[in-house]
């Protein structure tokens, strides 16, 4: 039985018209990725992969092709049904973490719960996903300035996942972590492939990748090795 | 509200950069002031000016047509000038009123007001070694008791008796039972002496009877002076309800000009509207002065607004990037111009009550007025023009933040 591919690339395109000319930034990539796999995209800098990132992540649409993400063409989305697939269908972790400066940790968490729903969390997920990636409660109150690099990434997993997600797209997640720290990040990741979700990550570190169930390879917008 | 987590960031931007959102609304708290200030300034002085002249304003004085125009003190033709309204018909010849001309006028009036005649010239006196000229009035002894007020002293029941008025007397230095002599030699009118038997209440300006700096006599005193037995100078007709001014003119212009032009009226309540609309557009003027400062403050919400948005452009990308759609970026900046504004105004409107009041104490001489529903509708006035010149300046920077694209807005330091 043939079951929906969660993404699927189909000769997509992205070209950036600028005043020196025109920049192919993908070029005709068709890429398929199932439901619950563990995918490292790596390449080169320049090599297209965080346009892809952008692409799969909702926040860019292709110049031509087909872009489907949970079988939905992108392509022909609005500017608030894109807006509402980044926020019900993909769980971001940044390599820069990228906290709300103006929330702590716990408003953090349930800033998209409440986008989603319209209310506050009065049913105790914000604070079981806290737990489980390792922030208690005091340091929940907390304003991500006042937390350590891997506190801040372990709290941005919680906001990934809040609205249980079918896709966790990690951009370089252990780029701003020490060795360590990187690992017990990179732990968690594996950890919710194995409860079933879909993981990308973009990363230029060989040892990340080779946790990854597939590697991706991008030079010059194409794929290199799949 | 409390749930909106739009609103709770803005609430938290503001927090976090307080002093330059303090400055800010400070700009709408000073507008809002100034606005509404000046506007209570006009409303306590119009309405103060109005009660003063509308002890004047319900006079009509009713002259003999002469044919040199007429018309109103103020505006010339004006209502006025339906004196003269059939224009083939001639003017008297006469230049003062009769005592069948009186009788018209009062039968005219009826029940609108009453009526007294006046008789009045201007003529040489001597006060001890002093001599000048004055304006002598006639009136009737029972018009004396309705219409004059002594301070000192009673009113003249004899012939040789005169009351004066309070600026006369201190001119002259005139007590009661100083002598004056009336009359001029030179234009063959008897002289002769009276004595003051009072000096009446200080009036002011006022059509009618300028009694302030001015002899008045009896009617028999006067007529063995001057001559000219009920040959009035003018009918004065005090009038019960201002709002009756245009309806007795019509009456005693349909009654005495219905073939020649006979008399002329001048119409007090010209003046007073012509006085308030001074005040009106003087106060407009100011207000237009006062509303530059809301345009500073306006100037300083939008650069903070700006300040705002180019400082946070990578947590709108992060915003953006997590799910949070273009219009609730919008609102989230629309919310910091309103926040701003409501707090600015707000704060204007209690200082605007105090110094509003200092500044009409002080300009105006009463607060009487302060707390009437034409002076004190500035302040929410003032509050709204503030509040939406808040949102106004607001509107462009959150366009911008909304617009911006998400994946260049994250790359953003």
């Amino acid at each position: 039985m043939s079951t929906v591919p969660v993404i699927e690339l189909a000769d997509v395109c992205k070209v950036y018209r600028l005043p020196s000319g025109d920049v192919v930034a993908l070029d005709n990539l068709s890429i398929r990725i199932e439901r619950g796999e563990f995918v490292a995209i790596m390449g080169p800098s320049g090599s297209g992969k965080s346009t892809l990132l952008n692409q799969i992540g909702g926040l860019d649409v292709p110049t031509s092709g087909t872009l489907r993400i949970t079988g939905r063409n992108i392509r022909k989305l609005s500017d608030d049904e894109l807006t509402d697939l980044r926020l019900n269908a993909i769980g971001y972790i940044f390599q820069k973490f990228n906290l709300i400066p103006l929330l702590s940790a716990y408003e953090n968490v349930e800033y998209p719960y409440v986008l989603k729903h319209r209310r506050t969390d009065n049913t105790g997920r914000v604070s079981k996903l806290l737990a489980d990636v390792g922030i208690n409660k005091r340091m929940a109150k907390h304003k991500p300035a006042e937390l350590s690099g891997g506190q801040q990434q372990r709290v941005a997993i919680a906001r990934a996942l809040v609205n249980d997600p079918d896709i966790i797209l990690c951009d370089e997640p252990t780029g701003n972590l020490d060795t360590k720290t990187g690992e017990q990040i990179m732990g968690m990741l594996i950890d919710l492939h194995r409860q079933g979700r879909t993981i990308i990550i973009v990363t230029h570190d060989p040892l990340v990748g080779k946790q990854a169930e597939r590697i991706i390879r991008i030079r010059d917008g194409k794929v290199a090795d799949a | 509200m409390k749930n909106d987590i739009i609103f709770q960031l803005s609430v938290r931007s503001i927090r976090l950069h307080f002093l330059r959102s303090v400055l800010a609304a400070l700009g709408i708290v000073i507008g809002v002031v100034a606005i509404s200030s000046m506007g209570m300034m006009g409303a306590n002085m119009t309405m103060s000016v109005t009660e003063e002249l509308s002890a004047m304003a319900n006079v009509l004085v009713v002259k003999a047509d002469t044919g040199g125009g007429g018309g109103g003190m103020f505006g010339g033709g004006g209502s006025s000038g339906s004196s003269t309204k059939k224009s083939s018909s001639t003017a008297s010849t006469k230049d003062y009123l009769t005592k069948a001309n009186f009788d018209d006028i009062e039968r005219a009036v009826g029940s609108y007001g009453t009526v007294y005649p006046l008789y009045q010239d201007s003529t040489k006196i001597q006060v001890g070694d002093d001599t000048g000229r004055a304006t002598i009035y006639g009136m009737r002894d029972d018009d004396m008791v309705d219409v004059l007020t002594v301070d000192e002293g009673t009113l003249p029941k004899t012939s040789s008796a005169i009351v004066i008025g309070p600026t006369f007397a201190e001119r002259h230095d005139l007590t009661i039972g100083s002598r004056v002599t009336i009359g001029d030699a030179t234009q063959n009118e008897p002289v002769s002496k009276f004595r003051v038997v009072g000096i009446l209440q200080e009036k002011g300006m006022s059509m009618d009877l300028n009694s302030d700096n001015a002899i008045i006599m009896t009617e028999k005193s006067y007529v063995g002076l001057f001559g000219g037995d009920e040959e009035y100078d003018q009918v004065n007709v005090i009038l019960k309800d201002i709002n009756d001014a245009n309806a007795t003119k019509t009456e005693i212009l349909d009654k005495l000009n219905r073939k020649d032009n006979v008399v002329t009226i001048q119409d007090s309540s010209r003046m007073m509207e012509s006085i308030t609309s001074t005040v009106g557009t003087l106060t407009t003027f100011v207000m237009a002065i006062a509303g530059i400062s809301l345009l500073v403050a306006a100037t300083s919400i939008f650069n903070v607004m700006m300040m705002s948005v180019t400082e946070r452009i990578r947590e709108i990308g992060i915003l953006r990037s997590i799910g949070t759609r273009r219009s609730e970026v919008r609102r989230m900046f629309l919310y910091e111009a309103i926040i701003l504004g409501i707090v600015g105004a707000g704060i204007g409107a209690v200082m605007s009550l105090c110094l509003g009041w200092l500044v009409v104490l002080i300009m105006v001489g009463t607060t009487k007025y302060f707390f009437t529903y034409q002076s004190l509708i500035y302040v929410p006035m003032a509050m709204v023009i503030g509040i939406a010149i808040c949102i106004f300046s607001g509107v462009y920077p959150a366009w911008k933040a909304a617009n911006l694209d998400p994946i260049e807005a994250l790359r953003s330091d």
